[in-house]
Order: C-alpha cells, then structure tokens, then sequence
C-alpha cells in the first residue's frame, strides 16, 4: 500500500496487531476466484464448483502444513480467533465442564479469551482462577504450579500479549497442564503470524489464530484442535454441510472438518489466507522473527531516549515485535492524532485488555507495532513524531 | 464427458451384477454421503479360509457411486479380508480410468468406505479409511 493518508507524507503502518497490510498477491487470488470460478463448495457437480471445492479443500491442507497439524481435518475454518474460541468454550466447554470445575486463564488476555469462559462460567457455575502478571510483564509460572495443584480442567493462555508483546513460555506452561489433566488452549493470534507454530512440537489440544493477522484477509480463521477431542465434541451452528443426514426430528452430524463448519464459508477469503501462508513462508517465518527482534530491539532502545515514555512488557528478549507505551502528560488519544498527521498509524486505548490495563493502573496506551515490511527507518520516524508531540503538548 | 461416464461405467450402472443383498450375511455396512445423499450398503459371506465368497450391494446415487459399487463388489470375490483391507483411493481410480475432481471422488469412494468400515469392524465410516 503505498497510499499518503495526508498529501505529501507517506504513510507508516504501525498496527499490525491489529490487522496486517495485504500483499497484492493475496488480494489477486481473491480477485481470481470471484473473476474465474465463483461457485459454492461441496456438493456441485460442475467444473466451477470441483475448482471451488479443490481450492477451499487446498487452503485447509495448506493451514494444517503451516502449523504442522497431523491432519487436515483438525483444521476448523471459524470467523477469526475469536469465534475459534467460542466454538470450544460452547462445545467442549459446554459439554464437559461441570459446576465448580476450574478454569486457568491469564492476567494478559485479550477479551477474546476472557469473555467467552466468564459466559460459560455463569452458565456452568465454573471457576475462574487467572495466572498473574509480574511487573516485569511475565507470566508468573510459581503462582501457576500451585493453581495446578486444584486440579483445573482448562488452561487457556495467549501465545503471545497483544499489548505487552510478552511471548509465553507455551511448551512449558502446556506441560504442566497436561500433567495435572487438564486440556490446553493456545490464543495463537499474535504467535502464528510472527514466529514458527508447531502444533506438534506444542502439544496443544487446541490453538485457535486469525488470518487477516497473518496477511490473509478477515472474515477467516482457524482452530486447530486434536482429532480424538473433537470427535468427541458435539457440533457448533447447526445446518447445512454439518450433517451427514437430516431427518424432520434429529440429524447425524457429518465427520471433520465439516462437522463444525455450518453454512456456506469464507471460500474467497480461505484462498486468500492461503496465498497469505504462501507468502510468509517464502520470506521464512524464522526470517520475520529474526526482523522483528532487530526491530523491536531497536524501537525499545529509542524509546527510551524520549522522555516520559514509559514502555510496558519485558526486555527485547522475551517480546515480540509490541510496544505499548505511556506519555507523561498526554493521554494516548492524543499521541495517535497526532502521529497520524506524520502519516504513523498506531493505535490507542485498552486494546481489548481492559483487566492488564487496570492492572497496571493505567487507562490506555498508545501502542507500535511492527511486521516483517516494518524497517528500522520507520522507527526513527515514530521517535521523530513523538518528539513532536512533546513540543505539541509540552 | 467421455471421459467421465465411460462406458463401463453407464454399462454397470445400468446393468449392475451385484445388485441386491445376503440374508444371513457375515458382514453388512451401510452409510451415506452427505454432500449429495448417495447410498451404500455392502453385504458380504465369508468363507473359513476369510476370502468374500459371496458380495452383493444395494443403495442409490448417480452413477459413478453405484457403477464403482459393483465394480468394487466384483474386485474383491475371492479375495482375503486382509487384501480387501488393503484396497485404496487410486485402486478405486485406476479401477475406473478417469480423473475425479474433489466432489465426485466423494461419490467414486463411498462404496470403498462402506466395505472397509464393514470389513474392519468400524461403528462408522470415515474419510480416514480411504485417504490413502
């Protein structure tokens, strides 16, 4: 995208968190579908309808490749991270969770992987038990291995903090899970897109993650899950392509995937997501982890010239590219508009967070964030902004 | 279109040798495929050496589903359990000579799932069972 928000000044794109920028590629396999084989899947019988069926089929091989699932059919095309995580709190959840059974959670969780167990846990008289955050913006694993000794059915955990870019130790904290029973939950919406995710190598039971973060577009997302656990979860939605028969009173589910995939889906946006995986890998996932550590490296170091900036979140080496900072004197509204008119696009407020925000006591943050087609020019064009803002407000 | 409905093909559908059931039979499996509501069932005797000494099949769908069931219900007479175990998606392919795009391989294998579902002792047919 090479578009000047204001005339003159090129644009900055700093809020990949949020939603990553497309590569024309990805728009393109988009274009192609509905230019050349528009058509519903499964079912049809004409040619458009085999491309569609083969393309969309294409995409789900292509996913469970990416994140090394053992097989396709462990791969559940949903909405966005969001909806991959209702789906287990509603099925799984809803089926196999009983009163007073626990659930562990995080202090740094988006609200995607907060609300959906407070709803289940006022429907299922379930409790809630949160993993804290250290100051230093860690997950605080002693407090962790003593709620384990309760016994919780569930440990649900982001990958990696939207907003303090902390990257959890996730094979240790599934370890021990496992080891006290429990079943795993990984948020991989800010993992997947910017390192290397094996759900093998995890051990997870699921990981749930968004495509329109990875370069894919909106509107799909994954859950992976093992296949004996959702074999033995009941169906999602109802309607078409879940079922394997329907009767007036009753139906029989159809097998995975298309158990939990009810409705048409996303077809155009799944060979988007596809041609997004395509293109993060021919860059090399270690190769963008590699250029978000040097970038976030060198952002925090900046940073902290400015004075009374005050960055959240561990040290560089257990972080990813997320700076979410604090400016004496200037509440976060204001740094974005005004970073906005050197054409920087960050974003300000709770960023879904509302809980780590209180923790830290503190109401928003402006926060920068970086991808792989970030450089560390960009960085020092933010630093100029925010020097500019301190003359503005100061 | 040749290609897809060769002659064998719409001959076996019109006129298929295995058409009906066994009663009493040593294995029976039926299921569907959902995509379009085909049906298969698979009925087989065995004898003491486990060799199908009797197969015969029923169900409806289009004709490469039922066509393919008969043809599949010929290829195993005679042979062992352990062989028919062994019967995979490109058998089921080369068994009919044509190239099948994702949906219609669906109709082409249904029967292939039924018989191993049965032969294996399955509860259900899954895709699993005829991947490879």
């Amino acid at each position: 995208m090479n578009r000047e928000v204001h005339p003159g000044i090129p644009l900055i794109y700093l809020d990949s968190t949020a939603t990553t920028q497309k590569p024309i590629q990805v728009i393109q396999a988009m274009n192609d579908y509905y230019h050349s084989y528009n058509s519903n899947v499964h079912r049809g019988v004409h040619t458009l309808a085999e491309e569609a069926t083969a393309a969309f089929e294409a995409a789900r091989q292509r996913v469970a490749d990416f994140i090394n699932a053992a097989s396709s059919r462990e791969v559940i095309f949903t909405r966005n991270t969001t909806e991959s995580i209702n789906l287990i709190a509603l099925t799984w959840g809803r089926t196999f969770l009983q009163e007073d059974d626990l659930v562990i959670l995080t202090e740094m969780e988006h609200h995607s992987n907060l609300v959906p167990w407070q709803i289940l846990a006022v429907e299922k008289g379930l409790r809630l038990e949160f993993i804290p955050v250290t100051v230093d913006g860690l997950l605080d694993l002693e407090t962790y291995r003593k709620l384990l000794e309760q016994m919780p059915r569930l440990v649900s955990f982001a990958h990696m903090s939207n907003v303090l870019g902390t990257i959890n130790p996730a094979k240790e904290i599934i370890q021990l899970a496992h080891q006290a029973g429990a079943v795993t939950v990984v948020d991989g919406a800010q993992s997947v897109p910017h390192f290397p995710v094996d759900v093998q190598d995890l051990e997870t039971d699921f990981l749930a993650f968004s495509g329109h973060k990875i370069c894919g577009p909106t509107g799909i997302g994954v859950l992976y899950g093992k296949a004996d656990i959702l074999n033995a979860m009941p169906p999602f939605l109802g309607g078409g392509e879940m079922i394997k028969r329907v009767m007036l009173r009753s139906f029989i589910p159809n097998e995975l995937p298309h158990k939990f995939e009810a409705g048409t889906p996303a077809i155009a946006e799944s060979i988007g997501l596809h041609t997004a995986l395509d293109y993060v890998d021919q860059v090399g996932m270690d190769k963008i982890a590699a250029h978000e550590r040097e970038i976030i490296s060198y952002a925090l170091e900046r940073l902290e010239e400015v004075p009374g900036i005050r960055v959240l979140g561990p040290q560089a080496q257990y972080k990813g590219a997320v700076a979410s900072f604090t400016f004496d004197g200037v509440h976060p509204h204001d740094v974005a508009q005004v970073l906005d008119r050197s054409g920087i696009a960050v974003r300000a407020g709770h960023h879904c967070a509302m809980p780590l925000h209180e923790k830290f006591n503190i109401p928003a943050t402006t926060r920068a964030s970086f991808y792989l087609y970030n450089t560390l020019s960009e960085v020092d064009r933010l630093i100029d902004g925010l020097y500019n803002v301190k003359q503005y407000f100061g | 279109m040749d290609d897809l409905y060769r002659e064998l093909i719409i001959d076996r559908y019109k006129n298929p040798h295995f058409r009906g059931s066994l009663e009493p039979h040593d294995i029976s499996f039926e299921d569907d495929n959902p995509l379009c509501g085909d049906h298969i069932r698979i009925d087989l005797r065995i004898n003491g050496d486990e060799r199908v000494s009797e197969v015969a099949f029923d169900g409806h769908g289009c004709a490469i589903s039922q066509a393919t069931a008969d043809l599949l219900a010929e290829s195993i007479l005679g042979k062992t359990l352990d062989e028919v175990k062994q019967i995979n998606k490109q058998d089921i392919l080369d068994m009919l000579g044509i190239e099948l795009g994702p949906v219609r391989l669906k109709c082409a294998l249904l029967s292939l799932k039924v018989l191993k579902a049965g032969v294996y002792g399955l509860g259900e047919a899954t895709d699993e069972l005829v991947e490879n």
